[in-house]
């Protein structure tokens, strides 16, 4: 296969970005996309070029690393994959695929498709975690938690903090990323005693991050190679006003 | 130098007991004091990290990736075993221990494998504190499978991300002790050395990998828990950023490497698909229960495999091992897949795969039933090659995933440099010569909570909380000898690339020091190693300058270390004249193809000592004495 390629380069924070063409000729369609990157950047380096930098690590669908926007959508075409784990197969000879990186005012890019996404993990020290420390916990199964509620849970702990629910909106809110952590622990018993002040820390942080508001479009959902689902923002709404409404922490004017 | 494993005397059961109660504390007031280094966010660093942060020490924790959950423990998939004994099947700690000892074909410490064991089951009490929704029944108490190498049920599991929720238990862990200020993380950050003062170890530098700045950081204690060096072979199930670096530099400056050669190779992963690949897919291994192996009678046969008939098959594991089948154990079936494809009977483009065929399960249980147990995974091979598993046979091959050695450390996880610990997969203490499934984790885990926090404690208590900072000049020599390889680097400008290097640095260790070596072809390899690693510094290409994010310096700098590595990998296959779990050397072996072990000779840990650039390392050898365990031949007949 032979492919046109147009990808926004950018040196760094402070230089700006702009698209540049490449051909991607000789692609096999058994190549994942960051393979078919490699063999570009191969072809750059032997060039003397620059090659395109972008953020991977696992190539499995796992570790989050990889954030794409292929063609107008993140992590491409596919539904419930990564970019890790889509394969060339996906496009046809002679087509043109606009890669680009997250676009967010909260993730700032770094260099050419690497943003800085750093602000997803202040929104978890925020507190996105049960105050429990080494040792000293009751044996694991003194806590029995019922197979429905732990299922649930699971399916919101999937998220892989990629980013590309942020990437998706055109408000750019992390509401799915912050409801998928807030429901895991509202859920679980082992969440219960911090439940409020998790919420209205974790939202605060998400506000102070620039992040914008929900507006209930579904793009996230749609996006989220996890399927990590809309219902979470519905419990994160819930779980936030009625904080607020019983909040030790509000001040009354 | 004399090796001390510093495992303390007394019954198996009550060592770690009494280890723990004569480790020296340090009075909470006083933890302040000390500054600690972790290097690596996975489930060993991660947990480390946080754990000593709670105790009141001064923590920096330092990753390469974006972020410290994305380390690479968030890959693993089947589970975490600990000796629980929920299912009331028998086990107990003695059990997971023995088991453990066993399956590492007898070259692990008895003292380390126990304690293991016996924090097994804090391990699970913990993570469920945490959160952590590990599988449970519907009665609501957690739920176990059964896994290879074990006659009982003891893996906890949550689907197939028991890394992924373990890491991020440990992650959020971590989160808190940095939201406390007790941790400072710094991720985009690589290790590129270690600063030794009066042989202790006293710091580390750093590059950031944002502004290629070189840095140094001092501090009382450091902990390396930055994984195994699976990706010395180019393939392997391994994240693309794995890599030898930390290690390898610490090993330079005195940190012994114990067991190089020890490396576990699983039989079914998805293979590769062309010159292109970066990295290789792990497929569960519980396919080979309904799947039957086998590649054409003929060489070179290149039919698709509908087309070749019943009797023109060879289902080679089904003949040479009648009554394991297909289920022979992990070692045996990965290197007689490699015997079949270096006949040339391999299968697909590029002759490297046989076949794993469901028809006759599909004929006999229907393709629903089929999809009921491995619907994920036959999506997952579908996703991956594009071919529908349910109408034609897989093509499995097997990949490196594991390494058992790593740098070599006492009982209480120190290295050879006093002052500088290895946790988890990077250390080589508790899973011998081989490594059972979901005991993994369980490492990462017990180093990083458990046993780590007590041992480091006890060194600071003996030290003292002296002042240590950066402004020494053994920081200012490491940090200058750290730039003048980056500038090296930079400057040679030839015309291989640094991918070129380490796919062909991956053959060779692939095809001599893989699942088979003998005498020969690893004596072959160490000259080509050797040849490749000298054009590697005359004839490099790698682009741009260090003052910015630079993957291709980042990948230069790890190959640089893989291919001195992978050296030092040889020397020791070659000293290991015997066959032992993952390491089969085809001087050794019974009749029937069998791993032969040499206890006479080689019951021992192999110590490597560096003695300078280009310069034949020193073997060390720590004699391990079995008191608990008979050691006794593994036979599959």
């Amino acid at each position: 296969m032979n492919l046109k390629l147009k990808v926004w380069r950018q040196k760094n924070a402070k230089t700006p970005g702009k698209m540049v063409d490449y051909d991607a000729p000789g692609i096999s369609p058994d190549m994942s996309f960051l393979e078919m990157l490699d063999v570009v950047n191969d072809g750059l380096i032997r060039k003397g070029d620059e090659p395109i930098a972008f953020d991977h690590d696992c190539r499995e669908g796992i570790c989050g690393s990889c954030s794409l926007h292929i063609n107008g959508r993140p992590h491409g075409p596919l539904k419930g994959v990564t970019v890790c784990q889509l394969h060339m197969r996906s496009f046809k000879d002679g087509d043109t695929v606009v890669i680009e990186p997250w676009r967010a005012k909260a993730f700032p890019v770094i260099k050419d498709l690497v943003t800085d996404r750093s602000a997803l993990d202040r929104i978890q020290q925020a507190g996105g975690f049960v105050t429990v420390g080494t040792g000293g916990v009751p044996d694991a199964n003194a806590i029995p938690i019922s197979k429905e509620i732990a299922d649930q849970a699971f399916d919101a702990a999937t998220c892989i903090q990629c980013g590309a629910c942020v990437a998706a909106c055109k408000n750019a809110s992390a509401m799915l990323f912050v409801s998928a952590k807030i429901s895991q622990l509202a859920l679980l018993p082992q969440g219960q005693v911090e439940r409020k002040t998790r919420v209205e820390n974790m939202v605060a942080q998400m506000d102070e991050e620039g992040f914008g508001a929900c507006s209930v479009t579904g793009a996230c959902e749609a996006e989220c190679p996890k399927g990590i689902s809309i219902s979470n923002i519905a419990r994160m709404n819930r779980e936030y006003y009625s904080a607020m409404a019983t909040s030790e922490h509000v001040d009354l004017k | 130098m004399l090796l001390e494993s510093k495992a303390p005397a007394g019954p198996l059961a009550d060592k770690w007991k009494n280890h723990k109660f004569n480790l020296k504390l340090v009075n909470p007031a006083n933890r302040r004091k000390y500054d600690i280094i972790v290097v690596g966010s996975g489930l060993a660093g991660s947990a480390a990290a946080a754990t000593l942060g709670e105790m009141g020490y001064n923590v920096k924790c330092f990753c390469y990736q974006d972020s410290p959950r994305r380390a690479h423990s968030i890959a693993a998939q089947g589970g975490i075993n600990a000796a629980k004994n929920y299912k009331n099947d028998g086990d107990s700690v003695y059990r997971l221990f023995y088991d453990t000892v066993k399956g590492g074909d007898y070259r692990a410490r008895e003292a380390n494998v126990h304690r293991l064991a016996e924090v097994s089951v804090n391990i699970i009490d913990q993570c469920v504190a945490q959160g952590v929704p590990f599988a449970r029944e519907y009665g609501g108490f957690l739920d176990n499978r059964s896994f290879g190498g074990a006659q009982v049920s003891r893996t906890f599991y949550a689907r197939g991300q028991t890394g992924q929720q373990l890491l991020l238990g440990a992650y959020s862990a971590l989160n808190r002790q940095i939201a406390e200020g007790t941790v400072k993380m710094y991720p985009r950050h690589e290790m590129l050395d270690v600063v030794t003062i009066e042989g202790h170890a006293k710091g580390i530098v750093t590059r950031n990998m944002v502004t290629g700045e070189i840095e140094s950081h001092a501090a009382h204690a450091v902990l390396l828990c930055t994984g195994g060096y699976g990706n010395v072979f180019y393939l392997s199930t391994n994240a693309q950023g794995c890599n030898v670096t930390a290690a390898w530099r610490a090993h330079k400056k005195g940190a012994y490497f114990g067991n190089p050669c020890f490396t576990q190779i699983h039989p079914t992963c998805i293979p590769v698909s062309g010159d292109h690949q970066s990295k290789l897919t792990l497929m569960s291994e519980s396919l080979r229960n309904d799947g039957r192996v086998w590649v054409p009678k003929a060489v070179g046969d290149k039919r698709a495999p509908e087309l070749i008939p019943e009797d023109e098959r060879d289902y080679f594991l089904e003949r040479k091992y009648p009554s394991f089948g297909n289920l022979v154990p992990r070692d045996v079936a990965s290197r007689n897949a490699k015997e079949m494809c270096d006949a040339g009977k391999g299968v697909g483009a590029s002759g490297l795969a046989v076949y794993l065929d469901f028809a006759d399960s599909i004929q006999r249980l229907g393709e629903s039933a089929v999809a009921e147990r491995y619907g994920n995974l036959f999506d997952m091979y579908a996703q991956i090659t594009g071919e529908n598993p349910y109408k034609s046979p897989m093509r499995i091959y097997p990949a490196v995933h594991y390494t058992m050695g790593g740098l070599w450390v006492d009982y209480n996880l120190m290295t050879t440099i006093p002052g500088l610990y290895a946790l988890g997969e990077a250390n080589f203490s508790d899973h011998g010569a081989n490594r059972l499934g979901a005991s993994a984790l369980m490492q990462g885990l017990a180093d990083g909570y458990f046993v780590g926090p007590s041992t480091v404690s006890d060194y600071l208590a003996t030290i003292g909380p002296g002042k240590v900072d950066s402004s020494h000049e053994a920081f200012a020599k490491a940090v200058n000898d750290v730039k003048e390889r980056v500038k090296k680097l930079l400057s040679i400008n030839g015309t291989k690339l640094v991918s070129e290097y380490h796919r062909e640095l991956g053959h060779i260790m692939w095809d001599y020091c893989g699942m088979a070596r003998n005498e020969a072809g690893l004596l072959k390899a160490k000259k080509m190693i050797s040849d490749l690693r000298a054009d590697f510094w005359k004839n490099v290409k790698v682009t741009g300058e260090n003052e910015e994010l630079n993957q291709s310096l980042e990948k230069a700098g790890r190959v640089a270390d893989f291919l001195e590595l992978g050296e030092l990998m040889v020397d020791d296959a070659l000293d290991r004249k015997e066959s032992c779990g993952g390491h089969f050397r085809e001087e050794s072996q019974t009749e029937e193809n069998e791993a032969k072990r040499d206890d006479e000779n080689y019951c021992y840990v192999a110590a490597w000592e560096y003695k300078g650039d280009n310069q034949p390392e020193t073997l060390h050898k720590e004699a391990l004495n079995f008191e608990y365990v008979k050691l006794t031949q593994r036979s599959y007949k």
